[in-house]
């Protein structure tokens, strides 16, 4: 469905990922993960057009992404969530998700989705004319996903969803991810807390210093020594 | 002084300020969206001004029934700036405050320059139009019909602005795009395309305002420079980029020009103003009614 092909994606003249290569097929939760500056926030940026790759190629469906506007790629049906979240702090939670569909025309269709974010994170539809702004972080990510699934994508991509949350709201966004997939979404997440997303993920790539160290399904990404050690403090 | 001169003269300056109001208020509403001044905003009202007297001279078009189309003629001139001018001056990697002020300063001064070639400086005004030289007596007060009428517009503009802010899909993007313009790709929203739609809807405002002067005021190449220092001080005293604060702040700077005229010599007149303004950046910075 989504397949990168030797991405080099540099800042101001520095490489941040280089030739890097990934594979997503539909249906899949893939993992990319890596110690902090491996340039897992970068591949997911040069997916979604919020970077432009120096070189290289990416493909969703069979069309070329790399070099469109990145509203463009979003309307294509790519959803990002970037790692700061970006929503619109001031505007409530049933503001922010409205803009989710602002592509749509016509009531029932825009709002069609909300039956879903509503059952992944009953919370929010308790809070719904709270501004974003007053969440707490864990539900500013429910949010931000939320806003993210109201675009209809049929690619999902998470930037660290579980960074400055609490553990419980953690797990509860993990569980969310694994029944966004169920209901037939894509889903690639970038994450550093690899054990438990392991748990959740069908393969993995890992990231080091702008290059794919190593990639496999998430068993045997599992059972790899060195991952072991290195990853997973085992 | 009676009771009456002075309710005569509030009376006058409501009027001329909710104008103040509609003049300055796409002014705010661009710095709002992306934190531009449009230092041609007075020049967008002698465009605005020119447009609604040559409609008159040439097609006999009453400013009244001009209105709309000047306000659709500037919309889309506002646009084109944005496009053709303003979205170049943005990407300014360095000195991009600079950069930004000059583009739209060099743009006033080019279209003051266009205005002097093609429009001559002479002085020209709107005569036996529908409105202009009546007036209106409620109480023993006059109040001269174009004014009265302009506050009206104001009121209706402000109103379905209201509307249109709150209300609409694209007024919730144009909301989404003030609080985080790099954020709207994620739903799928292109900013420039608000960008270029929010200064049509700035420089459509500022058109509307700009018919209704021209039944009262003279037609120069020069007449947006003074009407645009009240609009940034009606926008700095409303609080910078509030929409509504400027609704607010036009009243005030009308009331207070009026005022300042009961007790001051009428070429005093903009003391007053600049003197509320003054203290309003002393005690409350961010304007009556900007946040921070």
């Amino acid at each position: 469905m989504l397949s990168m092909h030797e991405v080099t994606t540099a800042y101001q003249g520095l490489v941040a990922i280089s030739a890097v290569s990934i594979e997503v097929a539909k249906g899949e939760i893939v993992l990319v993960a890596g110690a902090n500056g491996a340039g897992k926030s970068t591949l997911i940026k040069s997916i979604a057009g919020a970077e432009r790759p120096r070189s290289g190629t990416v493909t969703f469906d069979g069309a070329r992404l790399d070099g469109l506007p990145q509203h463009v790629i979003t309307a294509r049906g790519i959803a990002y969530v970037p790692e700061n979240r970006r929503l619109f702090p001031r505007l409530s939670v049933h503001d922010n998700l409205r803009l989710g569909s602002y592509m749509y025309r016509g009531e029932a269709d825009r709002d069609a989705p909300l039956e879903l974010v509503f059952q992944l994170f009953p919370r929010l539809s308790e809070r719904l004319e709270q501004r974003a702004e007053t969440l707490s972080g864990g539900e500013q990510q429910m949010l931000a996903i939320g806003r993210a699934l109201m675009t209809r994508p049929r690619l999902l991509m998470l930037d660290e969803p579980s960074q400055g949350i609490m553990p419980k709201l953690v797990d509860e966004i993990f569980a969310a991810v694994k029944r966004i997939r169920d209901t037939g979404m894509t889903v690639l997440i970038v994450e550093q807390r690899m054990a438990e997303c392991l748990e959740i993920a069908d393969r993995a790539y890992i990231l080091q210093t702008g290059r794919v160290l190593m990639q496999g399904t998430a068993a045997e990404i599992k059972g790899n020594p060195d991952v072991r050690k290195a990853y997973l403090g085992l | 002084m009676t009771a009456e001169t002075i309710i005569q003269s509030l009376a006058s300056g409501l009027l001329m300020g909710l104008l103040y109001g509609l003049i300055a208020v796409g002014l705010a509403l661009i710095f709002g969206l992306m934190d531009v001044v449009n230092f041609a905003h007075g020049e967008f009202l002698m465009i605005a001004m020119y447009a609604t007297f040559f409609l008159f001279a040439f097609f006999a078009i009453d400013p009244l029934l001009a209105a709309p189309l000047v306000a659709a003629a500037l919309f889309v001139f506002g646009a084109l700036v944005y496009l053709c001018v303003v979205r170049f001056a943005v990407r300014a990697k360095a000195n991009a405050g600079m950069v930004q002020i000059f583009s739209t300063f060099g743009l006033a001064i080019v279209m003051r320059g266009l205005a002097q070639f093609f429009f001559t400086p002479d002085y020209r005004s709107i005569t036996h139009s529908w409105l202009g030289g009546k007036t209106f007596s409620i109480a023993g007060i006059y109040l001269p019909v174009p004014q009265l009428a302009g506050a009206l517009v104001s009121i209706a503009a402000f109103t379905a602005l209201y509307f249109f802010i709150n209300r609409t899909d694209f007024g919730r993007a144009l909301e989404a795009t003030r609080e985080d313009a790099g954020a709207v790709a994620l739903v799928g929203i292109d900013k420039n395309r608000v960008f270029a739609l929010g200064w049509g809807l700035g420089a459509a405002l500022v058109g509307l305002a700009g018919a209704i002067m021209a039944m009262f005021f003279y037609v120069y190449p020069d007449v947006g420079a003074s009407f645009a220092l009240i609009a940034y001080v009606t926008v700095a005293l409303g609080g910078f980029g509030s929409v509504f604060g400027a609704f607010a702040g036009g009243i005030v700077v009308g009331l207070v020009e009026a005022g300042t005229t009961l007790i001051l010599p009428p070429s005093l007149k903009s003391v007053g103003i600049y003197a509320v303004y003054l203290l309003v950046v002393f005690i409350r910075p961010r304007g009556l009614f900007g946040s921070l």
